[in-house]
Formats: structure tokens, C-alpha cells, sequence
């Protein structure tokens, strides 16, 4: 059993207007879980704190009760807009290589085609580019997944077809994914249970 | 119907596309510069440039096309060789200064005691009339051929460090870069996959550009008598002899040598600019 | 019910360098079809990024010049030509933008709702009835003094629901006007949206949120690849997929969370990647050999218009 945790976690831009305060909260491996906030209520912010793109917070995030180690994060971020995390010059088979090189039927399984890895990301669709990131995310070191909105940018049946492999391939090796969202429709579908962020912040 | 045509030349760049034409700009310009610079080479000075007093101060002919000056010396031959020089010394100056503004603007990246040391020193050497300190670096360091390239690329990188100081700082900052250090890559496989790769664009531009400014500033130090000495057959040198005897109505001794030397300034600019195009596609996307 | 506007077989396409020598089209639009009657919300539903501000701009005649535009528009049955519409444009028909970027960061609200206008009397004119228009959206005295940058998320969608509305227009193109915003925000804006209606006010809404288009418009025509693949009565979507006749159209109708979340497999290729013959082919499972010669054209079936040689009718 693997437990994510973060405690005290206070953030703003600046001093004046916190964005996040003092929000302590916990999870573990074996769980898909939901996390509700409006546009604007700090969620990404938050995304980006458990997954170490923002390090300048007050407070900790615990994996297993330690602090999160140099190196490979265990804890990764997938993120609304794809095409952001992919160097534009990079084709798209060294953007998935710079984690890991999966096996020809992990690819299968995420709808992955072989030909696309001398294409750039310019030149793939906002859900074919998803897949990449989302599997790019998924190296065997990794033990959580936050999600950030990551199908809002999408059509409802890409939607489905990218949670679909996301969650199947999440519990078969036990990688806990907190799915982060304004659509409470969707987080009532596909996660176990759903916390308010703003039950969270102490504002 | 204009398909058909599209490998008749010369014809074929009427209808290529602009990227084509850039190219070929390109390689028109880069063809004449290294052919000036490489006659430098193949001239042997002696016997080209014999003096001949019976036919000093002709105005231009077809035998002197830039007609020749008071020791009956072929000004065409006397230009082509100092245009060498020019090259030359802005060649090993552009050197110069890239290393420099590299090993600074990647300086500045490490932290932020580095950035303001390194945004300091830009502005300092910003700040200091440039032709002043190159004519203090090359009389400080003996004067000469050398004296002057190292006045002239010890002082021509605060652009491109600049330059490059902000775009690291962009990249830094995206989100793929965050994303590679949070994968566990370390900083030095960042900055020579992600980041150099990014800049490598910027600073063959910045190199190319920084050609016309050394050219210009090499040749006004030795016209101002502080660069190279006056038997090198500099344009500079070449200029400030001519100053001499303009007055006798010998025009062509400077406003050869003069617009050749803007010639070249100009093919520099040229090139740099459409090697700019061509390297970053989203800005010119006509 | 008169028909207002009308679209037919327009696309849009750029021709865009990437790398180095290497030049490609991007077919954006490759054929949209629709109509848009007195008195109606049309909603025009296709994912994000697929360019459909583009149908936006076309009708205004505001797109960039390496566009390659072709395809006619009628409004009224009268050729939509480039002076028509500059003659149109910001007067009978209006954009409600996608967010504040679009307004001029250092001009102040008022003087750009109402626009430039040389002659003093007239500009006073106009800045009263700004005022009202205002008033109107509950948006205070100062707010017309203020800079874009100083309205919240809510102030300001109301500022450009506002200013598209000062020179009575006949249609106002809502362009993606929901994301970012929260809950409350969303609902204020589907509400505004049918009060535009009822106002008289014909509405093309341009959205990728499938739940804002149901509860607001009459019509929704689905853009797929760039192809219009289907255009269906609103109500169709609301209780169950009988009505739609796409397979594409019920995939995404089954897709809702509420609908079952149900996969369909295949994914929806890029721009540079359209394939040859049906857009749908990569993730159809009716698809024949006729399919990937020839796109199907679209064709009316009762009230619906649907591009597919197999359209699903129960």
C-alpha cells in the first residue's frame, strides 16, 4: 500500500490573495479518486504542487509518510493541454522515450499507432497527443497519477475512449489516480468517491 | 499549366515557394562572401599589387575597374584583399563573442546571484561607447591584427548574450521542461536536449548578424589609425589614404573600397535575416 | 420562418510552413452547411482546437489573409460578398468574443463598446445607450470607465454579451462563451443566450460543451474532421439516441456520463490526416468500401440533415 499525502499546504501569488490554505489531504494506491472545484478555485495550482511543478508552497507532500526524493517523481502530472508538456521540436516517439518505451501491446491497449512516433506534436490531434502524455506518465516507477481536466478539451467519445484506458491500465498495476474536475457528471461515473476542494481549502 | 515549367530553369524560382527562394538567397550570398574571402588566398600580393608609376591615379577603365591609386596599384585587387581581411576578422571575432555571450547566458541560468552578475556585466559593457573600448582592448593588447579581433569580439556579444539570457529564461519556465526535471532527468541532460537545441537557432542568427557590426567597426578603428597597421591592405587603411587625395579629384580611391564594403555589410544582413525565416517557421508564416 | 443566414459549402484552409523546406495544408474547414432561421439558437458543436472560430471569422470576413476561403453565404438570400459583410459587420451581425483578450488592454470599456465614432453628437448618443445597455446587465455606472483588465470573469462576459448587442443586431455569433467559467457563470450566460432570443435575436453559438448547446439551442449541427455530419433538432439529444441518425452523433450521445459512458473504439485523427473518403471511417463500425472512396454528402432525412451512407433510423 502506497499513500500520498499532503499536509498544511499553503500557496499564493502573492502574499495578499492565498489561493490555497492549509489544505491537508490523503490517499492511497488502490483508489480512483475525484476532486471537485470550479474554474478558478486553485485545483490546478494544487495539481502542481503534488506533482512538484510548483516548489515554492508551504507545507509537505509525503509519499509513504517521506518527503518525495530527487530523481523520478513517483507522483505524476497529466495535464489539460498536452501539447504544453511536449517539447514542439521533438517527435513523438522521443517524447514518450524521455519516460519509458512501452511494450507494442501497452500501445495497443491506449490506441497508439507506431507510425505516429516520427510525427511532432503539431501535427497530432488534441486526443491522439493526450494518449501520449497520458502513457508518457505511466512509467512502472510511477504510484499516483493526478489528472488534471485532462479530457476537457475533448469530444465525449474520445473522452471515454481515454479514461477507459487510463483506468483499467491504473488498477491492473495498482496506481492511484486522483481524477481532478469541474464536471461532476463525470467524477460521479468513473471515480470511487469525490471531495470538494473547497471542503479542503480553509479559506 | 505552370507545373510543367517548374524544372526549367532559372524559371523554376519564379514559382517556387518562398522557402525555396530564401534558400537560394542564401546560398547566392554566403557563394560571394566565401569567394572574396577565400581570393585572399589565391592573390598573391607581390605580384598583383606591383607598383607601377606609370600608371598612377587612372580613374576606373576596363583594365581598372576601380581604377588605381598614386603607386599605380590595382584598386579592384587592393579592395578584394582587404574585404578578405574584413571577413576575416569578423570571423574570428563572431567566434569570440558567441563563446562569450554562450558561457554567460547559460551562466545566468544556474541561479539568480548568476543572473544579476551576468546582467550586470551586459549592461556595463552595454553601457561603454563600443568603438572606445575596442580601440582600449586592441592598443592594451599590442595593437595589430590580433589586437584588433580581440578588441572587436570582446565586445560585440552583449546582444546575443542578452538575447539568449531571456530566451533560456522562457524555456525554462515551460511547462516541458518542469515536466523532464519531475520524469528525473538531470540538468545538464535538460540543457543539452532541451534547452540548446531550442537556442542553437537563436545563435547562428546571432552570430551571422554580429558579422556586419564587427566588419563596420574593425574598419573604422584602422580609418581612425588605432587598428590594424597601415601595410595591411585593410579597407580602413584604405580609406584613410584615400582621405589624402580626394582633393586632387581622385574619387574613385574611396567610393569603390567605400561601397564594397556597405555591399558586404549588406549580403551579412541579408543572410541573417533570411536564415532567421527559414529557422523559425511560425514567425514568418507567409 | 424566414431563413436569415445560410452557409453552403464553405471551407477554410491554410497553407503553413513547419520545418525547414516542408509546406502543408491544413483543410480547417472542409465542408459546412448550415442555415440559420428568424428567432433561433443554433448551436455548432466540435471539439476544442478544431478551428471553429474559424466559421466564426468567416462570416464576419475576418480571417487572416493566407486563408483560402471558398463556398458561398447568403444572408437573406442576398450574396454574403466582402463589402456585404464589412457593411454587416458589428451592426446586423455580432460576436460575442471567446474572452476580455479581445478588447483593447489600454482603452477604456465604454469607448469600445460603442466603437469609433468621429462626430460628437453621435458619439454621445451611443454612449447613452451603452449606458442602458448596461444598466440593462446590471453592470454599474463605473464599470464603463473601467480597463479590461479590472473585470472579473462574470463582469465581463456581460461587458461583451453588452457590447455585441449596441447596434441592435439581427444575429450575434457566440463564440465559445462558457469554458473557465464556473458553475453560476455558466448558467447566467445559457440564460442570457435564450433571453437573446426571445429578444428577437438569432443566435449561432459556436461550442465544444454539449451540455450548454442542449439547454440553450433549438438546433445543433455536429462538426466532425471539419465536416458538418449532422444537423438535428435539439430535443433529439434530450432523452434518448432514437433521433439521431449519425453513428458519430449517437457515439457521442452514449458517451455522456449520464448516457452510460459507453466506448466506442477508434480515435479521431488530426487536420494534416483527414482521411479520403467519410471522416468518420477510423472510428465507424458500419463502414464499407464505399466509405473510404467518396465522402457521403449530406442529405435530409425528416427533420435532419446527416452526412452518412448508412444513417441508423430505428
Amino acid at each position: 500500500m502506497e499513500t500520498l499525502k499532503a499536509e498544511h499546504i499553503s500557496f499564493g501569488y502573492n502574499s495578499k490573495n492565498m489561493v490555497l490554505n492549509d489544505i491537508n489531504f490523503t490517499m492511497d494506491n488502490s483508489m480512483i479518486l475525484g476532486l471537485f472545484g470550479d474554474s478558478g478555485s486553485g485545483k490546478s495550482t494544487f495539481c502542481k504542487i503534488l506533482t512538484g511543478f510548483i516548489d515554492s508552497y508551504k507545507g509537505n507532500v509525503l509519499l509513504n509518510n517521506k518527503s518525495i526524493e530527487n530523481g523520478f517523481n513517483p507522483i505524476q502530472l497529466i495535464y489539460q493541454h498536452p501539447e504544453k508538456i511536449m517539447n514542439p521540436r521533438w517527435n513523438m516517439g522521443d517524447i514518450l522515450k524521455e519516460s519509458w518505451n512501452p511494450s507494442e501491446k501497452i500501445l495497443n491497449e491506449f490506441g497508439i499507432k507506431r507510425e505516429w512516433f516520427n510525427r511532432y506534436p503539431s501535427e497530432l490531434s488534441g486526443g491522439e497527443l493526450q494518449r501520449f502524455s497520458i502513457l508518457r506518465a505511466l512509467n512502472p516507477k510511477t504510484k499516483f497519477i493526478i489528472a488534471d481536466e485532462i479530457t476537457t478539451m475533448l469530444d465525449a467519445v474520445t473522452q471515454v475512449q481515454i479514461w477507459d484506458s487510463l483506468l483499467k491500465y491504473a488498477k491492473k498495476y495498482n496506481i492511484g489516480v486522483l481524477v481532478v474536475s469541474h464536471d461532476d457528471k463525470l467524477l460521479n461515473k468513473i471515480t470511487d468517491r469525490t471531495i470538494l476542494l473547497d471542503d479542503l481549502n480553509k479559506q | 499549366m505552370f507545373k510543367n515549367k517548374k524544372n526549367n530553369k532559372p524559371w523554376f524560382l519564379y514559382h517556387a515557394n518562398l522557402r525555396v527562394k530564401t534558400l537560394f538567397i542564401i546560398i547566392v550570398a554566403s557563394l560571394i562572401l566565401i569567394s572574396i574571402f577565400l581570393s585572399n588566398f589565391f592573390i598573391n600580393p607581390n605580384t598583383a599589387l606591383t607598383t607601377d608609376f606609370s600608371n598612377i591615379n587612372q580613374a576606373p577603365s576596363f583594365e581598372h575597374i576601380f581604377g588605381t591609386d598614386w603607386m599605380g596599384r590595382d584598386m579592384f585587387v587592393r579592395t578584394i584583399l582587404g574585404l578578405g581581411i574584413s571577413i576575416g576578422v569578423g570571423a574570428f571575432a563572431s567566434v569570440i563573442s558567441t563563446i562569450i555571450a554562450i558561457i554567460l547566458g547559460s551562466l545566468s541560468s544556474v541561479n539568480s546571484v548568476a543572473d544579476e552578475f551576468v546582467a550586470s556585466v551586459i549592461d556595463l559593457f552595454g553601457s561603454i561607447p563600443h568603438i572606445l573600448l575596442i580601440i582600449l582592448i586592441s592598443i592594451s593588447c599590442g595593437g595589430g591584427f590580433y589586437g584588433v579581433i580581440l578588441g572587436v569580439g570582446l565586445t560585440h556579444w552583449t546582444p546575443l548574450a542578452r538575447v539568449l539570457r531571456a530566451e533560456i529564461k522562457k524555456i525554462k519556465t515551460t511547462e516541458f521542461i518542469k515536466l523532464s526535471e519531475q520524469l528525473g532527468k538531470s540538468k545538464w541532460w535538460i540543457i543539452k536536449k532541451h534547452i540548446f537545441p531550442l537556442v542553437i537557432s537563436q545563435i547562428i542568427v546571432g552570430v551571422i548578424l554580429m558579422f556586419p557590426h564587427a566588419i563596420m567597426h574593425e574598419a573604422s578603428i584602422s580609418f581612425l589609425g588605432f587598428g590594424l597597421s597601415p601595410h595591411e591592405p585593410a579597407i580602413g587603411i584604405i580609406l584613410a589614404e584615400a582621405m589624402g587625395y580626394l582633393s586632387t579629384g581622385a574619387w574613385w580611391l574611396a567610393f569603390y573600397p567605400g561601397l564594397s564594403l556597405l555591399f558586404i555589410v549588406l549580403l551579412f544582413d541579408l543572410i541573417g535575416e533570411n536564415v532567421h525565416k527559414l529557422l523559425n517557421p511560425q514567425t514568418t508564416n507567409t | 420562418m424566414n431563413k436569415l443566414l445560410e452557409v453552403d459549402n464553405l471551407s477554410i484552409g491554410f497553407t503553413q510552413y513547419f520545418k525547414g523546406l516542408k509546406q502543408r495544408k491544413l483543410n480547417v474547414i472542409s465542408d459546412l452547411t448550415i442555415d440559420l432561421y428568424e428567432n433561433e439558437i443554433l448551436a455548432v458543436l466540435g471539439s476544442s482546437g478544431s478551428g471553429k472560430s474559424l466559421l466564426a471569422h468567416g462570416i464576419l470576413g475576418i480571417l487572416p489573409p493566407n486563408a483560402e476561403v471558398n463556398g458561398l453565404m447568403y444572408y437573406k438570400n442576398e450574396e454574403l460578398t466582402d463589402e456585404l459583410k464589412e457593411k454587416l459587420r458589428g451592426n446586423t451581425i455580432s460576436l460575442i468574443p471567446q474572452s476580455v483578450n479581445y478588447l483593447n488592454p489600454l482603452m477604456k470599456i465604454k469607448y469600445q463598446a460603442i466603437g469609433y465614432i468621429e462626430d460628437e453628437s453621435l458619439k454621445n448618443e451611443k454612449l447613452k445607450k451603452q449606458e442602458e445597455i448596461f444598466e440593462r446587465y446590471n453592470l454599474d455606472k463605473t464599470v464603463g470607465d473601467m480597463y479590461p483588465h479590472q473585470l472579473s470573469g462574470g463582469m465581463a462576459r456581460k461587458v461583451l454579451i453588452s457590447t455585441a448587442l449596441l447596434n441592435n443586431p439581427k444575429i450575434i455569433i457566440a463564440d465559445e462563451p462558457t469554458p473557465g467559467l464556473d458553475k453560476k457563470s455558466v448558467d447566467e450566460t445559457i440564460t442570457d443566450l435564450i433571453d437573446l432570443k426571445d429578444k428577437g435575436v438569432s443566435v449561432i453559438l459556436i461550442t465544444h460543451d454539449i451540455d450548454t448547446a442542449i439547454k440553450t439551442s433549438d438546433r445543433i449541427a455536429i462538426l466532425y474532421l471539419g465536416y458538418i455530419i449532422e444537423v438535428t433538432e435539439t430535443k433529439n439529444f434530450k432523452y434518448n439516441n432514437e433521433n439521431l441518425l449519425h453513428p458519430y452523433t449517437k457515439a457521442l450521445f452514449n458517451a455522456l456520463p449520464e448516457n452510460g459512458f459507453k466506448l466506442t473504439n477508434g480515435h479521431q485523427p488530426s487536420y494534416l490526416n483527414i482521411p479520403k473518403g467519410c471522416p468518420y471511417q477510423d472510428n465507424c463500425e458500419y463502414k464499407t468500401d464505399k466509405c473510404l472512396k467518396k465522402v457521403p454528402p449530406l442529405v435530409k432525412i425528416g427533420t435532419s440533415l446527416v452526412r452518412c451512407y448508412y444513417p441508423i433510423i430505428n
